[in-house]
């Protein structure tokens, strides 16, 4: 019977992600006039109007003509600006022509606007066969796992097409992963569809239309909580996991999703006030410091609650609980890592070399991250744009590329199948190499071994999702102190002899001295 | 420097191979038939169940050898020649040592039932039984186990993922009850027979009846009933694997018969781990002791022998674990499974029927004997001083609480033991400090 329902939900799923995918191909597009004034800006308006009769009242059925037509009238619209700045306008104040970010606001805004067909005609139907069908999908798969008795259920996972690192389940879905991320980050206006999909939504909590970023915050969401669902199911034999599962869905749901949304609808300027520099990349660029300082109270609480954030939180909370109070409890990255990631997490690399690597890539990001904030800084307190011998405005460009969009999002979870739900926490994000800094070196957390119960059998590391191989501590009786341990809790949900705990205490005797209980033959004077 | 040569690549000799190492700079070859590597047996079960890869099993990186100059020899010991020092090798001949250390470990009894050599008919020890089971099971409908120890419970639990029913058969009334007091082994087998296994106590094993290929078609159990299967396991215990001693000088019983300090009747050979019988066993140990830990610790033992800091095994408190199903068991000292009369037992089980804490301390000394958890974690460390220090009941009730080591958030049980001893103790109540409620930040 639950194997029906198992059945049948996952045939929904895919059925939604289908009808998902399709919906990308279904609908015709037409640029209406008035939808020109509402995303072109006003000076633009004009010349881009003059480009514009090749496209006008016709309906394209291929999205790729009506985009290839765009661009051109982009290309002569620029062109448009150039003659009539030089020729035109000697006495008025020069047209600025539409900048490559300009042109990919204009396309994914215009491309929205003009989508007719089933979308439009039955937006909340649409919805419904896409995300409603995939949650119930998702729902009717996960819930039905309940029926097996609590306790670790690792059964087959190494045997599985999806888990084990090297099947075609995991290949697609690590494929298409990555292909979302980069049609997310760098060709939005080709899953357009997707964003008018969530135009309902967005309307009844922010009153506005919905962005690609309300559709990824929506996305994001929901993963974190359908999987977190799951999560609970599979762990609920421990309260250490509900508890802290229940943590990141409401950190999710309530900080980086919901309330955002109703400060944007209050008209405040829109925080995320869980997420800290510098995984918060942006936080001191100047757009965000001049729309907090000129918002009044709220701004500059919000600015002067996320310094709170990096020069007391961090250290405080991770003096007293260790990194995971942020890491496996409130952060998005890893509430995604631990709810939907959690499938893939015995497919971190846990050898020597991967330690080594790991410890460049994350200290050299958090060096890049405070030079790149630096360098921001110092334009927006001095006008200069070129910090020391580099220009800020590239730097903080290379930085929000390679860090924040190809390595966060695309590699970061794109990777989940091929090398486990933490490659960005663990060998990219400059937060949790900040916190790990200060776990390793000023706090009580550590996760302590059970005298001589350790048997070797290696389900600690295996599960370890951050790569720590638990066992090589484990069997020689030493505390775990690793700056990169989230503290997650699963070495010691896996371990069969109860051989792990993770604790805080007294710093004094925190490292201690390898020690085995049970051979009083020998004695230790190390 | 000396060629010291380890037989066996299991936790005793790799044990004292690398604390060997650590102590010296002699010449060091382990010789392992079974596996290039170390891994840990103990692990097996979690292989065949997808948790885990062979490679995962490995306690150390494959560079980890070189590194330590600890040479790898992939070979089968056929016998010893004592009188020239040297080692017959199935592949490489004759093969020289000055210090001989004997790991090679066990292997499962076959207690000489009809039908025990028959295919599909194996026990769970090393490698090559556990490819055997992934053969076997691939066509195989249905499996009946014999023996109801810490193996039989640990192949049902395989054999359930591969969707094959299984028959346990057991010759005691409730699961391992000749080391589990009655109601923990009542406790395990409601837990057996909740996961669906067919637990047949009271039965045992007459003969495996063979099919025509000369495969296991079903087992005859003494009560005369015929089941079905195409796979059966022996789990009815090991026993040292010392066959190629045969002929040799090496004084041998059940085992290679060792001294305190892992000798044998032989010069510069000496046996350790699952194969090395004591002549005297330390007080209140076996004469072999088949367990992760011994083996561990008479590796590390013998290594400071070797180096000239002679030292003979004396081993702590008696501690064990395992894992039954879903329910993790874990073991501090001594519990009889039979209370004897000079003891007392706490026993505390919660209402779900898949936890509990025993206790046993001395009537007369009220010193502590042992502790037998179930489905609760206890500190080895906490439960192991108390046991050297020969610590008094009451001390360890109002303590008790510091030797939890259940993950945070867990409920605690400490104040129900207390309670159960206070009922059984009426005169001295003991009174339990409750942990300060600020004590959680």
């Amino acid at each position: 019977m639950t194997k029906i329902i198992q059945k049948t939900g996952m045939a929904l799923f895919i059925a939604a992600i289908a009808i998902l995918i399709g919906s990308l191909f279904i609908s015709n597009y037409q640029l209406a006039d008035e939808v020109l004034k509402e995303v072109i800006s006003e000076s633009q308006l004009p010349h881009f109007k003059q480009n514009i009769e090749e496209i006008k009242g016709r309906t394209y059925t291929s999205k790729f003509i009506f985009l290839n037509d765009l661009d051109k009238v982009i290309q002569s619209t620029n062109t448009s600006i150039n003659d009539y700045n030089q020729i035109g306008n000697q006495n008025l104040d020069n047209v600025s022509s539409i900048d490559d970010y300009n042109a990919g606001e204009y396309k994914v805004k215009l491309t929205k606007k003009a989508t007719q067909g089933i979308l439009t005609d039955h937006s909340l139907l649409m919805l419904w066969l896409t995300f409603g069908l995939g949650i119930i999908g998702a729902l009717l798969y996960i819930i039905p796992k309940i029926a097996k008795s609590p306790g670790i259920k690792n059964d087959h996972i190494f045997h599985s097409a999806n888990t084990s690192g090297k099947g075609w389940i995991g290949y697609i879905i690590g494929g298409l992963l990555i292909l979302f991320y980069v049609l997310l980050y760098w060709y939005p206006q080709y899953i357009t569809e997707w964003i008018l999909l969530m135009d309902p939504i967005s309307y009844s909590l922010n009153g506005g239309e919905a962005s690609r970023w309300f559709f990824y915050g929506f996305l994001y969401t929901l993963a974190i909580v359908v999987m977190g669902v799951r999560m609970i199911i599979k762990y609920r034999h421990s309260k250490y996991h509900i508890i802290r599962t229940i943590s990141v869905m409401f950190f999710q749901t309530a900080f980086a999703f919901l309330i955002p949304e109703i400060l944007i609808r209050l008209n405040q300027p829109s925080m995320d006030l869980k997420n800290i520099w510098p995984l918060n990349y942006n936080f001191f660029y100047d757009y965000n410091l001049e729309s907090l300082l000129s918002s009044g109270n709220l701004g500059l609480f919000m600015l002067i609650w996320g310094i709170l954030l990096i020069v007391l939180a961090v250290p405080l909370f991770s003096y007293f609980y260790g990194k995971r109070w942020y890491c496996s409890w409130v952060c998005g990255c890893g509430g995604l890592a631990e709810t939907l990631g959690d499938p893939y997490r015995q497919l971190s690399d846990k050898s020597v070399k991967a330690w080594k690597i790991e410890r460049w890539m994350i200290h050299g990001v958090l060096v890049f991250a405070i030079v790149m904030t630096s360098a921001v800084l110092y334009t927006f307190f001095t006008g200069s744009g070129s910090f020391l011998f580099m220009d800020s405005y590239t730097i903080r460009q290379v930085y929000g590329f390679l860090i924040g969009a190809a390595f966060a999002g695309v590699v970061g979870v794109g990777f989940y199948p091929f090398m486990g739900n933490r490659v960005w926490c663990r060998f990219g994000c400059p937060l949790a190499a900040y916190i790990g800094l200060v776990q390793r070196f000023k706090s009580r957390f550590r996760i302590t071994t059970n005298g001589g119960q350790c048997i070797s059998c290696g389900n600690c590391s295996t599960y370890c999702e951050m790569g720590i191989d638990v066992r090589w501590y484990a069997q020689r009786g030493q505390n775990i102190i690793r700056s990169s341990c989230v503290g997650c809790g699963i070495c010691s949900s896996v371990c069969p002899r109860g051989v792990l705990k993770l604790e805080n205490g007294p710093e004094a005797g925190r490292f201690g001295a390898p020690i085995l209980i049970g051979n009083k033959s020998i004695t230790l004077e190390k | 420097m000396k060629h010291i040569v380890i037989v066996g690549n299991g936790i005793a000799g790799i044990t004292a191979a690398r604390h060997i190492r650590k102590l010296s700079n002699n010449k060091i070859t382990i010789i392992s038939a079974e596996s290039d590597h170390f891994y840990s047996r103990t692990a097996l079960m979690y292989i065949f169940m997808g948790h885990m890869k062979y490679e995962h099993t490995k306690p150390y990186e494959d560079g980890f050898w070189k590194k330590n100059r600890l040479d790898l020899l992939r070979d089968y010991v056929e016998a010893v020649d004592v009188s020239q020092k040297t080692l017959k090798l199935q592949r490489q001949g004759k093969f020289a040592y000055d210090i001989l250390i004997i790991a090679s470990g066990s292997k499962s009894n076959k207690l000489g039932w009809p039908g025990q050599d028959l295919k599909g008919v194996q026990g769970l020890y090393n490698l090559q039984d556990l490819e055997a089971m992934e053969q076997t099971t691939k066509t195989a409908t249905r499996a009946v186990i014999v023996g109801g120890g810490l193996i039989g419970i640990e192949m049902a639990e395989m054999l359930l993922t591969r969707k094959i029913p299984v028959t346990l058969l057991i010759r005691e009334e409730n699961y391992w009850e000749n080391v589990l007091p009655p109601e923990e082994a009542a406790l395990v087998s409601r837990q057996i027979k909740s996961h669906h296994v067919d637990l047949r106590n009271k039965t045992e094993l007459q003969e495996i009846l063979s099919d025509a290929n000369g495969a296991v078609a079903s087992v005859l159990t003494k009560n005369g009933e015929e089941i079905p299967c195409q796979l059966v396991g022996l789990t009815v215990g090991v026993s040292p694997a010392i066959d190629f001693l045969k002929g040799s000088t090496i004084k041998t019983d059940r085992g290679i018969l060792v001294n305190r300090f892992f000798e044998t009747n032989i010069e510069d050979i000496y046996a350790i781990g699952d194969c090395a019988q004591f002549i005297e066993p330390p007080i209140g140990r076996k004469a072999i002791e088949q367990v992760w830990y011994t083996g561990r610790m008479h590796g590390e033992t013998l290594a400071y022998t070797i180096c000239n800091q002679k030292v003979a095994y004396n081993p702590g408190p008696w501690f064990n674990s395992a894992k039954f199903m879903d329910i993790e068991y874990q073991i501090y000292g001594e519990v009889s499974a039979q209370p004897q009369a000079h003891e007392k037992h706490i026993y505390w089980e919660h209402e779900n029927g898949q936890q509990s804490i025993r206790i046993v301390y001395h009537v007369a000394t009220r010193k502590v004997i042992g502790f037998n958890l179930m489905g609760v974690r206890y500190k080895h460390a906490v439960c192991n001083a108390w046991l050297e220090n020969e610590a008094i009941i009451t001390e360890v009730m109002q303590n008790l609480r510091h030797a939890n080591f259940d993950p945070e958030f867990f409920k605690k049980y400490e104040e129900d033991v207390v309670h159960q001893y206070n009922l059984m103790e009426p005169e001295q109540p003991i009174e339990v400090r409750k942990k300060k409620f600020w004590k959680i930040f």
